[in-house]
């Protein structure tokens, strides 16, 4: 069973099965769906014995394959995962049937070309995550921004157009530093060592220079901050959500913009350690101006998918806040906390379209008293809702209890404003709720709405199965991560030290001539 | 063994919740049975609790049973439960009231159109509670802290129809998330120094000086931020009169008897954890909250909002208590006030229902006869509150007087002094606004003629309530049991070397003594005064109420604003928060996504520069070059004409042209 090829499995199935949308009949809508659904849900299934074949003892890669692919660059097909990129691989495979179900009804125009996008996103989401080479992720980074690009440009709202360009150009700017970056670091490691390569695993043993370390962390790190979205960096985040169609919603929110944590955890980190602890207070800073500010920003959105975006901005914040503490729990914490905002805000995005399809608007103004008309749709709301914004036995809080528990030992201060963020979560959600829920129902169109069919309930059942189990038992969550946590901070420590050491010989050789 | 017994006391609610949430609807009378008898079977298991461990009567009684929650790096996090005296008791008091709010709702919410989703809110406000006053540690109660939150949240907006409720719910779910960052910040700080939340562990590293000074103080504060939110203490106390806005069995259950005091009730479980520093202000916050809530509660006319202020003063009196060191006396308070002010509101709302949701006092009047059950019980918890001898109110409070008097004596400080002259002139006061809503209520000519012919006695389900509840208001302060079993706990309890006995007990007693002795007779005395003034004024109608407010209008105003505090917040944190919302709004559309379209613009803007460039310089250039080659081609083609003829002629005149340009040049 071990020997069984999983990680490319299920990294090429969505891709075939695009392949396969393209033999379908243009008009044979129904088939196309039901085919999609079937590709991913299939790959879901086989995803699943990753969970528990996946041994937690070890920090080392599992399920490698390794197989030559540009010899005369070395690079080669390298794919494996550890605890970081489990359960982002889990999230992306659990979360793809349910889009697909979610824009059964949504997408009209050209379904096969959104199933074709929208499995191809998938291949591209999961291929960054198992990638064990540089140029292999760089592949698949880039290859995942095109499919999202047709997805808000073409299924998207009325300034699609706008927001689909700004996504795109943004996230290119960002990735090109990223490319310069890896060309610089490929040629000095190469003419330091004498074999050019890019195995991630070469990379994460050589200790870069301190100074080199700076620019090029600086580089990746931009093109994950914008992928993130770090304040200030986070303005595409909110025309591409509102612009998308529920579906790219979904994935933006619960995948997309984990790559940005993702990308800083697996490399930023690891392969330059100086510079990332020498710039960890101003992220942390800004990860806390993130909380407050996106909390503060998304108050005032009159439109409830900007005032989810902007909760995302918030609830990143905490992310990025737990990953540069550099200790076990706010790492943990922050990696739970990536898999809790993909469960919760994309609920919250499902939730906002599902009320979408039936009214066409977004505004809450539009809304209110909408409870007494919905009671199952409220119900879902209001779970997700507290889930959002961290109540205890929910999801949400042991993410975020977990980060400031960690950034606490690090900075008291910076963990007290952070704390205070979640008041102003609390304020925006439940007064976003209040308004569009709450109240008696005082517009004519919303008396008529109906409540969620089965297929919307069969959509969000699982998500809110998560959403309780990691608030009451992380447990086999947390338990899968810790060894590959645990050897990411020591790496980072000894790998400083390492090149602190490095640069005082230099130093003294340079003092003894 | 009794560990399990408090594992399903805890765990049955929620699993009525469950059912009744999904199911609730199609059971038969829409479930209303399951939640109730979940709750009745809860209270006979804590009963068994309470005579398992009081049998024992060991003051130091205590079982814990943990289990890992979280395991990360050598981090444990664990939970687990704590049972003592303290929590057999908290866990008698809260089954015993939520069970009779249970029946006394199946009357009051009849034909609710959300009658099934009541129960299980319900539910899980009992599941949360009961887990709050089990756990062992300090994540586990602030977690269980926020669940009763949301639970209260979602039954003050009941019926959300309304907008004051739904802004009711809104105000008080934040209003408590500001005390209980605080809290949790609090928590924080104590695991970052003792790496544990465990409370015996946590105390057991004060007792060793691990966290103290100036820190000790701190956390103390901090956490005192969650009991400050959540039993509406000053400066957080704005929350529950709006609550009122849910149904009034939950404001009995939840507003009154149980969730309110959950706040006191942490500061009891973490009692060593508070310096003197920390509690002179633990004793000031109480004080000032117990007076001007009592303030307040004399002018209102809605007999809810005077049981919701009398609620907030009550609470001031066992903070102030615990503050001055009566950890006894306002645990005790803790309890008697369940009984007597669950009493209260349950007879409210069954004058209430009787009056067809009619909550004005103005518009009630001579109710005691149409009302006799609901009458009687309401004013025997009456004169327990107001501190008539013999009923459980009296021996708490004057347990709470005593202590403070004590505590003065001790310190000879005139802040305590100061303290315990606010609270005798408090429990003046109490007794005059609680005869007032008695007399307006019951008493006097019905002043809706209407209302008052329609009025009737309610079912037995909620008399029976009632009558239950006016028992324990008469016979709870009796017996030595509740002062000798729940007893003040010091840091030499958790310390590791054996325990040290408080050498200073027996020195202190006779002080004790005559405190207690004086504090009885001047609290009789304030009880009494204030009924009297409230029977001058409402019974006898000596002199008018009106004509009082009429003279000292300036002061009327003032209290029946409610000191203005929520026109202080509104104008300050809420429209602050607001204002720097909308500036952050405009600031990241205009500013940031400016800068950002403004590079788009500007890129825009050089690719056309650079486009024209390329159009008209490089690109005419090449165009150019091509043109003249163009033309060159288009004037040599006429040479082209495909006649031998013409090119045999070209060719001679090209072989001239050269033998002459030769011989020109040699």
């Amino acid at each position: 069973m071990s020997d069984f090829p999983f990680l490319t499995t299920i990294t090429a199935l969505p891709a075939l099965g695009a392949l396969g949308l393209l033999f379908f009949p243009k008009t044979a809508e129904k088939g196309q769906k039901l085919f999609a659904l079937l590709v991913t849900l299939a790959t879901f299934i086989v995803s699943v014995p990753i969970y528990f074949n996946f041994d937690p003892s070890t920090p080392a890669f599992q399920f490698v394959e390794q197989y030559s692919w540009i010899e005369v660059l070395g690079a080669s097909y390298h794919v494996g995962i550890d605890g970081i990129s489990l359960f982002m691989v889990l999230l992306t495979t659990f979360l793809a049937p349910l889009i697909i179900l979610s824009s059964w009804t949504a997408i009209r125009k050209s379904v096969k070309g959104f199933l074709i996008s929208m499995l191809l996103l998938e291949t591209g989401m999961l291929g960054v995550f198992v990638s064990l080479d540089l140029l292999l992720f760089y592949v698949f980074w880039e290859a995942m921004l095109i499919p999202m690009y047709f997805i808000i440009g073409i299924w998207g709202g009325e300034r699609r157009i706008y927001a689909a360009i700004k996504f795109f150009i943004y996230t290119m700017v960002g990735s090109l530093l990223m490319m310069v970056a890896l060309i610089v670091m490929y040629l000095y490691v190469g003419r330091e060592t004498g074999t050019y390569t890019f195995d991630y695993l070469v990379f994460r043993e050589y200790l870069l220079p301190a100074g080199i370390q700076t620019w090029l962390f600086l580089a990746f790190g931009l093109s994950f901050a914008i992928k993130v979205p770090i304040f200030p960096f986070h303005t595409w985040l909110p025309d591409a959500h509102v612009e998308a169609p529920t579906a790219g919603s979904v994935v933006l929110a619960g995948v997309l913009l984990k790559m940005g944590t993702y990308g800083f955890l697996r490399f930023c980190l690891p392969l330059f350690p100086n510079a990332s602890v020498q710039f960890a207070p101003l992220i942390m800073i800004l990860a806390v101006i993130g909380i407050l500010y996106g909390a503060w920003v998304a108050m005032v959105q009159p439109d409830i998918k900007k005032l989810v975006a902007y909760s995302s901005v918030s609830h990143l914040g905490f992310v990025m806040l737990g990953i540069f503490t550099f200790t076990h729990q706010g790492m943990q914490g922050g990696l739970i906390q990536m898999v809790n905002h993909g469960l919760s805000t994309g609920a919250l995005f499902l939730i906002v379209g599902m009320i979408y399809e039936r009214r066409h608007t977004r505004l809450i103004a539009e809304f209110g008293g909408l409870a007494r008309q919905l009671p199952i749709f409220a119900t879902f709301f209001m779970i997700v809702t507290l889930s959002s914004i961290g109540l205890p036995g929910l999801n949400g809080f042991i993410g975020e209890f977990l980060v400031l528990l960690g950034a606490f030992q690090t900075n008291q201060i910076l963990t007290a404003f952070a704390a205070s963020g979640v008041i102003f979560a609390a304020v925006y959600m439940l007064w976003m709720f209040r308004r569009v829920m709450f109240g008696p129902i005082t517009r004519e169109e919303n008396k008529s709405l109906a409540d969620l069919n089965l297929r919307e309930v069969v959509v969000l059942i699982p998500i809110i199965v998560f959403i309780v189990w990691i608030g009451v038992w992380a447990q086999p969550f947390l338990g899968k991560m810790e060894a590959s946590v645990d050897h990411l901070i020591r790496l980072v420590d000894a790998k400083k030290t390492a090149v602190l050491q490095m640069n005082d010989q230099h130093m003294w050789a340079r003092g003894d001539k | 063994m009794i560990v399990d017994y408090v594992i399903w006391i805890v765990l049955l609610p929620l699993i009525s919740f469950a059912i009744q949430i999904f199911f609730g609807k199609r059971l038969p009378r829409q479930g209303d049975w399951l939640p109730t008898s979940v709750m009745f079977i809860d209270l006979l298991l804590s009963l068994i609790v309470a005579g398992k461990v009081f049998s024992a009567y060991d003051p130091e009684f205590r079982i814990t049973r943990s289990f890992e929650w979280v395991v990360l790096g050598t981090t444990t996090i664990k939970f687990g439960i704590l049972i003592d005296n303290l929590t057999a008791v908290m866990l008698f008091i809260v089954t015993l009231v939520s069970s009779l709010v249970h029946l006394f709702s199946i009357g009051y919410m009849h034909g609710d159109p959300r009658y099934s989703r009541y129960f299980a809110y319900l539910s899980l406000f009992s599941f949360s509670m009961l887990g709050l006053i089990s756990v062992d540690n300090f994540l586990g109660i602030y977690m269980f802290w926020e669940l009763v939150g949301v639970s209260s949240y979602l039954l003050i907006g009941f019926w959300f129809e309304k907008h004051s409720a739904s802004n009711a719910a809104k105000k008080a779910f934040l209003v408590n998330r500001v005390g209980d960052v605080g809290m949790f910040i609090g928590i924080l700080l104590i695991f970052a120094i003792t790496h544990t939340f465990n409370f015996s562990e946590v105390f057991g590293k004060i007792a060793a000086g691990e966290l103290s000074g100036a820190l000790l103080t701190t956390a103390g504060i901090l956490i005192f931020c969650g009991a400050v939110g959540k039993s509406a203490q000053f400066p957080l106390h704005v929350w529950l009169p709006d609550a009122m806005e849910g149904p009034t069995p939950v404001s009995a259950l939840i507003h009154a008897a149980t969730m309110v005091a959950a706040g006191v009730y942490l500061v009891g479980r973490t009692f060593v954890l508070y310096s003197e520093h920390a509690l002179l202000v633990i004793a000031g916050i109480g004080t000032i909250t117990a007076f001007i809530a009592a303030t307040i509660a004399v002018v209102q006319m809605d007999i809810k909002k005077v049981l919701a202020y009398s609620t907030i003063s009550q609470l001031g009196y066992m903070i102030a208590a615990l503050g001055v060191g009566g950890y006894n006396a306002g645990l005790f308070h803790l309890m008697t006030h369940a009984f007597f002010k669950a009493l209260l509101f349950l007879g409210a709302g069954s004058v209430i229902h009787a009056m067809h949701h009619e909550q004005d006092m103005r518009q009630m009047g001579g109710l005691r006869h149409k009302l006799p059950v609901t009458f009687a019980t309401f004013l025997i918890a009456t004169m327990a509150i107001s501190g008539v001898p013999g009923l459980a109110g009296f021996f708490s409070k004057d347990a709470i007087l005593a202590a403070s008097l004590e505590k003065a004596m001790e310190t000879g400080m005139l802040y305590h002094y100061t303290i315990f002259a606010i609270l005798i002139f408090t429990a003046g006061l109490t007794a005059f606004y609680m005869f007032r809503a008695l007399f307006l209520t019951f008493y006097g000519t019905p002043r809706n003629k209407e209302k008052f012919d329609h009025a009737h006695e309610s079912p037995g389900t909620m008399t029976i309530p009632l009558v239950a509840l006016a028992v324990f208001t008469v016979i709870g302060g009796y017996g030595k049991w509740f002062e000798e079993l729940v007893r003040k706990p010091n840091l030499q309890m958790f310390a590791e070397s054996g325990a040290v006995q408080d050498a200073t007990h027996a020195a202190t007693e006779a002080a004790a003594h005559g405190a207690h002795t004086i504090a009885m007779v001047l609290s009789i005395a304030f009880a009494f005064g204030g009924i009297a003034v409230a029977m001058l004024y409402y019974y006898w109608n000596k002199y008018s109420a009106e004509a009082v407010s009429k003279k000292f209008a300036g002061i009327y105003n003032f209290l029946w604003n409610k000191w203005y505090f929520d026109e202080l917040y509104q104008a300050t944190a809420v429209r602050g928060t607001l204002l720097l919302s909308k500036a952050m709004g405009w600031f990241d559309l205009n500013v940031i996504d400016g800068l950002v379209n403004n590079t788009a613009r500007l890129t825009t803007l050089i690719s056309f520069g650079s486009g024209t460039t390329d159009n008209r310089i490089v690109d005419g250039l090449v165009n150019w070059v091509a043109r003249i080659i163009g033309w060159f081609g288009a004037t040599l083609r006429e040479i082209q004409t495909g006649r031998v003829q013409a090119y045999i002629l070209m060719a001679l005149g090209a072989f001239i042209l050269l033998y002459v340009i030769q011989l020109a040049m040699v």
